[in-house]
């Protein structure tokens, strides 16, 4: 209805003040692009919280990678005062990270909330991610405020897509709101709509203090800065707080809100919202998920749903000049202080010397990390395929767990577990033969498909992850002109027939080549990854054979030719100083080549070789493609 | 001459060379390289540095060319005599162009009468001119070498008709044979230039030209692989697709039947590109570049090499006139060689030619890099091992061919 209240008004929605039935916690599920970003700065605008002219396009996203991807990665909670009907509200907006390999953080977000806004592009519809998180929220019984944005564009179809919201949430084509965050339209009533519907939080304000934290930063002032949402009970300043699934404790040097720069409070009270700072240099200890509580008066139970970060994707990451491995360690180290996910090990590869091998969470936060490393701190890397973790049982029953192909163990093996996903995929109907195409060849099994709207359908399919982090998304994405959308989350593990298909230069092992495939697709990869690498590497002056093997089983080979002639024909007074100039620069050539054996390999190769189809085609390219559509 | 200049320093206005040339200069043999500018008919692979139209003006033009060029000879003996150098007859002359023979004979023998007045030749000089079948006559041959020529090279390139057709090359290939007879009539040794891998050239076209060369009866063959450089019309045409060259391997193919008829005629290989009868029927001023020798280039775009310091003169005909016009030199840029670009130019050059790199003078690393290359079956194990005389490295056909990748192993 009308942003800020009157002084008596304000003060009865003041920080560590107000009491639960005035305030609204609401998170914003959306797709990449669907314009989450645009619709929460319209909001901190017309609540008064950020001036216009103050305005900074998409004042949340912070990162330079986050705002020129259109991505959201670390979320934030921001605190808005709004009246209606003469009754002043605080709103606490809860941004949450739209992509798939983030969900846990998500799903923590979610928590902190009694309802969820559903922003769909009324000219696109909604997403597969979005969708994921639709029953994630539902899951945790959030209210569900369905919203198609974008109502401006002339491609807007409103009512094909508040039909198809409708289906999916239940309710009325007519009970979908229309809003468009560019222009404003239709936003205040949203606001209203969101203190109308979605419930106050509930909480015992006499209990021990629980509060759970949905976020953790690294800020390079301040240390690590934890956003929680109060359960029960009450924080304050200056108090001892402990986190609960470790038992340490550390002292409260501040604690606040966020509206939109942080302001310190006299504490936070149920239901409320915001942050605290603690003096902690690493988020490792300060966990999303973990239960905050008083250190003098503990709960007894911490709140439900915490777990560990699980790196589901690994990838080695190299300094094109090896003399930069230092730098590596050092941004590494500094990376991690801010991600509680990015966990990494030495390794040391023959192909590509020192380097290290990481875990991710998923492709696009290998991606954000390694574009992070180069642009950050002006580092040019090498990435190795992206491959999952396999579990390997040997004939004698011990268990190998293995990140690094190349470390595949020989010998008997009883049996391999690879991790699958359950895979959500949005898409106009026309492309169900193209995506059960796919879907089989990548070991897919179809547990069921609904029909959206007359002509969307979502697939559901179990997919081993490795096939998913292969080329999954590319070719998806081409046998659907881009009209599908993905989503998919771990859901355990399955014995799989898998076998290590090595990549032999001249009889040498490069490890970096390495590749753990299915057996039926071992001949295929060993043929692919042979005639790329022919194409690749320049001829020597010897025939160098190029093999794919598993164990000493040759399964493909090709044969780089011996280079015939090297000469010039012609060297005569005037061409010797040309000539010699050629020569020192060869010379300086050969000294970015790697030597396998006696071959020499062009850096180039390596990472022709490495980033074609399988890697690189992550969820990054998957989120530009997102918004060329 | 090659097409670009490369980069260097700025020479001083009067070409006055450094002190250190004199120390090097000692012992080495000293050469005169007289370029001419001109042709008829601009080939679309040829890269040199010729001109067309011969009334380029002023002391550029044809006519005004060898009183020009005498310019630069004069002030050639004024620069070494500066430098503290000793007189040193002149060992060999090579006038090579464009068309030198597009010169009046009477201009051809100017500039070696210049050659003589300023250094004197050696009374066993080796004087060459380049010549285009096309262009000789029995009477200017033989007028040639009453002025002191002792050698004539024919542009043959090819004795197939559409191989000469796409190199532009407008001479009778009928003719080829008469010249030859008609040089060495007149008492010239006699030497043929060929070119390899033309496109649309097949093996057959290649041995065609080969025998072809053989017949005559020439004591001499330079046969090059063609090489399309930047900037020439024809690697215009196949940029645009309308010429296939032909790949590397077609190339070795065809040097290796070079060598194979050559060899099999009696003519044996003295330099990469470079096949004799006898050692005496080599170039010996080729043979000087190849060996760290001096000489003084004479002429537009033209390098010379002297006592360790490398330049080169200005490209354009009338901006090199006019220096000379104005008592500058015509220098453009130069290069004072330190030892260890002294030493990658030694190994780069003496590997080319048969006589080979002593060992004993490589650098530790480069002696050690010889066994391997010997394993590779590019260098022969003979010479390597010093079986007929001092240990060489001495390329095998196969090192040959690889030759720049053993100068890369060497210098490494």
């Amino acid at each position: 209805m009308s942003p800020i209240p009157s002084a008596a008004a304000a003060a009865r929605i003041a920080p560590a003040a107000t009491t639960p039935e005035l305030l609204r916690n609401f998170c914003i599920i959306a797709h990449i692009d669907h314009g989450k970003s645009t619709l929460a700065d319209r909001m901190l605008q017309l609540t008064g919280v950020v001036e216009a002219r103050a305005m900074r396009a998409q004042y949340l996203d912070r990162m330079d990678i986050e705002r020129e991807r259109g991505i959201t990665i670390k979320s934030q909670a921001v605190r808005m005062p709004w009246e209606v009907d003469g009754t002043p509200y605080a709103l606490n907006m809860i941004d949450t990270p739209g992509h798939v390999d983030f969900t846990y953080e998500v799903s923590r977000s979610l928590a902190a909330c009694e309802g969820a806004v559903l922003l769909v592009d009324a000219a696109q519809g909604i997403e597969a991610q979005t969708l994921a998180n639709l029953y994630l929220a539902l899951e945790n019984d959030l209210q569900i405020i369905p919203v198609l944005n974008k109502i401006d564009l002339p491609a807007a179809q409103p009512e094909k897509y508040a039909e198809e919201l409708a289906g999916l949430v239940g309710g009325d084509p007519e009970d979908v709101m229309r809003v468009s965050g560019k222009t404003g339209e239709g936003v205040e009533a949203l606001l209203d709509r969101i203190v109308r519907t979605v419930p106050a939080p509930v909480g015992d304000a006499a209990a021990p203090a629980r509060a759970m934290i949905f976020d953790s930063v690294y800020d390079t002032y301040r240390g690590v800065v934890t956003y929680v949402r109060v359960v029960d009970g009450h924080l304050d300043p200056r108090e001892r707080i402990a986190m609960m699934s470790t038992r340490a404790t550390h002292e409260l040097l501040e604690i606040g809100v966020i509206s939109p720069e942080p302001v310190p409070t006299k504490g936070l009270g149920v239901g409320e919202v915001g942050y605290l700072i603690t003096g902690v240099k690493d988020v490792r200890q300060s966990k999303v998920g973990d239960t905050v509580t008083n250190s003098a008066k503990p709960a007894s139970e911490a709140l439900g749903g915490y777990s560990d970060p699980k790196p589901m994707v690994f990838s080695g990451l190299y300094p094109i000049d090896g003399t930069d491995y230092p730098v590596l360690r050092d941004a590494l180290d500094k990376l991690k202080l801010n991600d509680a996910a990015l966990n990494y090990e030495p390794e040391t590869s023959v192909a590509l010397g020192f380097g290290f091998r990481v875990g991710f969470l998923g492709l696009l936060h290998l991606e954000i990390i390694r574009e992070r490393l180069e642009r950050e701190f002006d580092l040019d890397l090498i990435s190795t395929a992206p491959n999952v973790v396999y579990d390997v049982v040997l004939e004698d029953r011990t268990e190998v767990r293995v990140t690094n192909p190349s470390e595949f163990p020989g010998g008997k093996i009883r049996e391999v577990h690879e991790p699958v996903v359950k895979a959500t995929i949005l898409a106009p109907s026309e492309f169900i033969g193209a995506i059960m195409e796919l879907c089989q060849g990548k070991r897919g099994d179809l547990q069921g498909m609904d029909y959206l709207s007359e002509d969307r359908v979502e697939m559901r399919y179990v997919l081993p992850l490795a096939e998913i982090v292969y080329d999954f998304f590319d070719q998806l994405k081409s046998r659907t002109r881009g009209y599908a959308s993905l989503d998919y989350e771990p859901i355990g593990d399955q014995v799989a027939d898998l076998v290590k298909v090595d990549i032999l230069l001249q009889g040498e092992q490069v490890d970096a080549f390495s590749a753990i495939v299915h057996k039926d697709k071992a001949y295929a990869y060993g043929v692919m990854m042979t005639a790329k690498l022919k194409d690749l590497i320049p001829r020597q002056q010897f025939e160098v054979p190029i093999q794919a093997a598993i164990g000493s089983r040759i399964i493909a080979r090709e044969t780089i030719r011996a280079i015939r002639k090297d000469v010039l024909a012609k060297c005569y007074g005037g061409d010797i100083t040309r000539k010699r100039k050629l020569l020192e620069k060869q010379k300086e050539g050969k000294k970015r080549m790697k030597t396998i054996g006696r071959v020499d390999v062009p850096q180039e190769a390596f990472i022709a070789a490495l980033t074609s189809e399988g890697a690189g085609s992550s969820g990054g390219r998957d989120a530009k493609d997102a918004k060329k559509k | 001459m090659s097409p670009a200049l490369p980069d260097g320093d700025v020479p001083p206005e009067d070409g006055g060379l450094p002190p250190s040339v004199a120390a090097r200069s000692a012992g080495r043999a000293f050469g005169v390289y007289l370029h001419v500018p001109f042709c008829a008919v601009r080939c679309g692979y040829c890269d040199f540095n010729t001109y067309t139209a011969t009334e380029l003006g002023g002391g550029a033009s044809l006519t005004a060319y060898a009183a020009t060029a005498l310019e630069e000879v004069a002030l050639a003996d004024r620069v070494l005599r500066d430098a503290g150098l000793p007189d040193r007859p002149v060992s060999t002359v090579f006038v090579g162009g464009g068309t030198p023979t597009l010169l009046p004979v009477d201009d051809l023998v100017r500039l070696i009468g210049g050659v003589q007045d300023t250094w004197r030749l050696a009374p066993d000089a080796e004087v060459t001119t380049e010549a285009n079948p096309d262009s000789v006559t029995p009477d200017g041959l033989r007028r040639l070498a009453a002025a002191g020529f002792t050698r004539v090279s024919f542009g043959m390139q090819s004795a197939v008709p559409h191989v000469l057709a796409t190199l532009d090359r407008t001479h009778d290939p009928r003719r080829v044979p008469d010249v030859v007879r008609w040089a060495r009539d007149a008492g010239l040794r006699v030497s043929l230039d060929l070119i390899y891998g033309t496109p649309g050239e097949s093996l057959d076209d290649w041995r065609r030209s080969l025998e072809a060369a053989l017949a005559t009866g020439v004591d001499h063959v330079s046969a090059y692989a063609l090489v399309v450089e930047a900037g020439t019309r024809m690697a215009v045409q196949v940029r645009r697709g309308e010429l296939t060259l032909p790949d590397e391997d077609d190339q070795a193919a065809k040097y290796e039947l070079a060598d194979d008829l050559l060899t099999a005629a009696g003519l044996h290989w003295y330099e990469v590109s470079n096949w004799a009868r006898t050692p005496a029927d080599a170039s010996r001023h080729n043979l000087g570049y190849w060996r760290g020798d001096d000489w003084w280039g004479i002429g537009p775009g033209a390098h010379s090499h002297v006592g360790g310091v490398r330049w080169w003169n200005v490209k354009h005909p009338r901006a090199y006139a006019d220096r000379l016009a104005a008592g500058r030199s015509p220098a453009a840029g130069r290069e004072v060689v330190d030892e260890t670009t002294a030493e990658l130019e030694h190994v780069m050059l003496g590997v080319r030619i048969a006589q080979g790199l002593p060992i004993g003078e490589l650098a530790p690393t480069a002696r050690a890099a010889v066994a391997g290359l010997v394993a590779d079956g590019l260098v022969d194990p003979r010479a390597a091992l010093g079986l007929d005389g001092t240990r060489r490295v001495v390329l095998t056909r196969r090192g040959r061919l690889l030759a720049d990748a053993v100068v890369r192993t060497l210098a490494a």
